[in-house]
């Protein structure tokens, strides 16, 4: 099945800064991919760019098989931009409402009401924007991405002004979207909530990819600690089935065992050696 | 494009923009009222009836109305100016365009939507203005213009002008630059023509000169001198020459190449908008 968002070689250059020096990606029907990376890496640039933002400067974007930017390529993805405002005088519902008329959107009464109780804010359908804390606001820009039933959802730190609560909501509707078979770029620096929703994680740095993979794929073995009277001996190189052997060598050299413990590095600390 | 013109103008309203002109209309016609009735009659105790040559009532309405049309269209271009001057940059750097750019309705249906919502206020509001100022002259003074219609359109197409640049400024420069750049812009195109004026009254050939560039460089002043000198087109002798005498640049037949180049000048500027906006990232 052809991929919802392929982007091939793509390069951004600001003036003398390259933003984005050859970018390879792609985000499956119904996959939930995390993009990470540190400040200035690259990773807003792309999602700009497949949303027809900014323009590339070398490179193919194609989403739902459509150039981006083109008409046919903003009929199919929704966008939650990273520093996004909707007019304090609008309630949700308007909003809403607004989007639908921009996305041609035939889903009416019935849609509005649905994604607003998909990002728990059922409540709020009258409230105006002014009156909704930041989180409520960054929930609305969710629901509002959600309009006309997009096949890919551009996620742009959705959940930086959330509370764990908040989080926790998003993460809920970030499944149950993969379930629905919506396809999901999520761009953030929650590695913790990345590792926990996405299928894939991708890793740019210096507007490159420098990892790619499954959060298991990703993930290595970080040695073996183990416990002596001395204190705590760690074995960087030692894989599980190491242990015994290590064991064994220990107490012939006299040592006393407390314990043992496999290391496996976390996404965080995979992201942190690739990046710094 | 209908939402999106709606949308422009609901949030011209929420921030009170109207609010604020309304009072200040309403201020500026009260003052207008008093002041031309004190016109007519001033003008008819220095101006004997037997002066058959210099109509009293045609110099003090001509003059009166010529000045409320400076007024109303300076007035005009401050609407037009706040409608429209953070209509891109502005917005984008709120953050309040991105969510709608994105949608299939894409970035030259939006420009032009919130031009056309921008330009048709100011057009609707300088031609009511107009209007309130011609019947507010007949009640004082019982005098018309020699053309009611034509100088309205001319008011109105001059703001709608004062819109484009304005817009089209709203792509390159912050909502303040673009603000204070387009009035000072519009204020230059109207001195211009003043100097003219100067220049015609004290036969200066190269004061006329700058002021012909002037007209084909800011056509909004070639429009509202054509739109003064229709008012009294059919009035001759010395009437017509005190009348040219009048303050804020005084009539000046505009001519039809000018008149098409007016057209011509906005169509390009919008286009010169339109390109601009579709190479910006945002």
């Amino acid at each position: 099945m052809a991929p919802v968002l392929s982007v091939t070689g793509l390069r951004k250059r600001y003036g003398r800064i390259n933003a984005l020096k050859g970018v390879d990606l792609e985000v499956g029907s119904g996959e939930l991919v995390g993009l990470l990376g540190p400040n200035g890496a690259g990773k807003s640039t792309l999602v700009k760019i497949a949303c027809g933002l900014v323009r590339p400067s070398g490179g193919t974007v194609r989403v739902a098989g459509a150039a981006a930017g083109s008409t046919a390529a903003r009929r199919s993805f929704g966008y939650l931009a990273e520093l996004f405002r909707f007019p304090g005088w609008m309630t949700a519902d308007e909003v809403l409402t607004l989007h639908q008329r921009l996305a041609s959107s035939a889903g009416g009464a019935a849609e509005r009401v649905e994604l607003l109780e998909l990002v728990a804010l059922a409540d709020a359908r009258r409230l105006r924007v002014a009156a909704m804390s930041k989180g409520m606001q960054q929930r609305l820009g969710i629901a509002q991405a959600l309009v006309g039933g997009p096949a890919l959802l551009l996620l742009d730190e959705p959940t930086s002004a959330l509370d764990p609560s908040g989080r926790r909501i998003v993460r809920e509707l970030l499944e149950e979207l993969r379930a629905r078979g919506i396809s999901v770029l999520l761009n953030s620096h929650l590695l913790s909530e990345v590792e926990r929703v996405c299928d894939r994680v991708v890793i740019v740095d210096h507007g490159a990819v420098v990892a790619a993979g499954t959060p298991d794929e990703l993930r290595h073995p970080g040695g073996v600690e183990i416990e002596t009277a001395g204190g705590v001996r760690a074995f960087r190189d030692a894989r599980r089935e190491d242990v015994p052997r290590l064991v064994r060598e220990l107490v012939a050299a006299g040592e006393e065992i407390y314990g043992v413990r496999v290391v496996t590095a976390t996404l965080e600390d995979v992201y942190l050696e690739l990046v710094e | 494009m209908i939402t999106i013109v709606l949308y422009g103008l609901r949030e011209s309203v929420r921030r009170k923009m109207f609010a604020v002109v309304v009072v200040l209309t309403m201020a500026f016609l009260a003052l207008y009222a008093w002041g031309v009735h004190a016109a007519f009659r001033d003008t008819r105790q220095f101006l004997a009836p037997d002066q058959s040559q210099l109509d009293p009532d045609a110099v003090a309405g001509a003059t009166v109305l010529g000045l409320a049309m400076f007024a109303t269209l300076f007035l005009g271009a401050v609407l037009s100016v706040f409608l429209t001057l953070n209509v891109v940059r502005g917005d984008a750097e709120a953050g309040l365009l991105q969510p709608l750019v994105v949608r299939p309705v894409g970035r030259a249906q939006l420009l032009l939507a919130r031009f056309a919502g921008a330009a048709g206020v100011a057009a609707v509001y300088v031609v009511a203005v107009y209007a309130a100022t011609v019947a507010l002259t007949w009640w004082a003074g019982r005098w018309t213009p020699d053309r009611i219609v034509s100088p309205a359109l001319e008011l109105a197409a001059a703001a709608v002008v004062v819109s484009a640049l304005a817009l089209a400024g709203s792509v390159f420069f912050s909502p303040i630059a673009n603000g204070i750049g387009t009035l000072m812009f519009f204020g230059a195109g109207l001195m211009s023509g003043l100097l003219g004026e100067i220049g015609h009254a004290i036969h200066s050939s190269r004061l006329q000169h700058i002021a012909h560039i002037a007209w084909w460089a800011f056509p909004f002043d070639a429009l509202y001198e054509d739109a003064l000198h229709r008012l009294t087109i059919d009035t001759t002798g010395f009437a017509e020459f005190v009348l040219q005498l009048g303050p804020f640049g005084g009539s000046h037949h505009a001519g039809a190449p000018l008149l098409v180049w007016s057209a011509v000048y906005l169509v390009l500027v919008l286009l010169a908008a339109l390109a601009s906006f579709w190479r910006r990232d945002l």
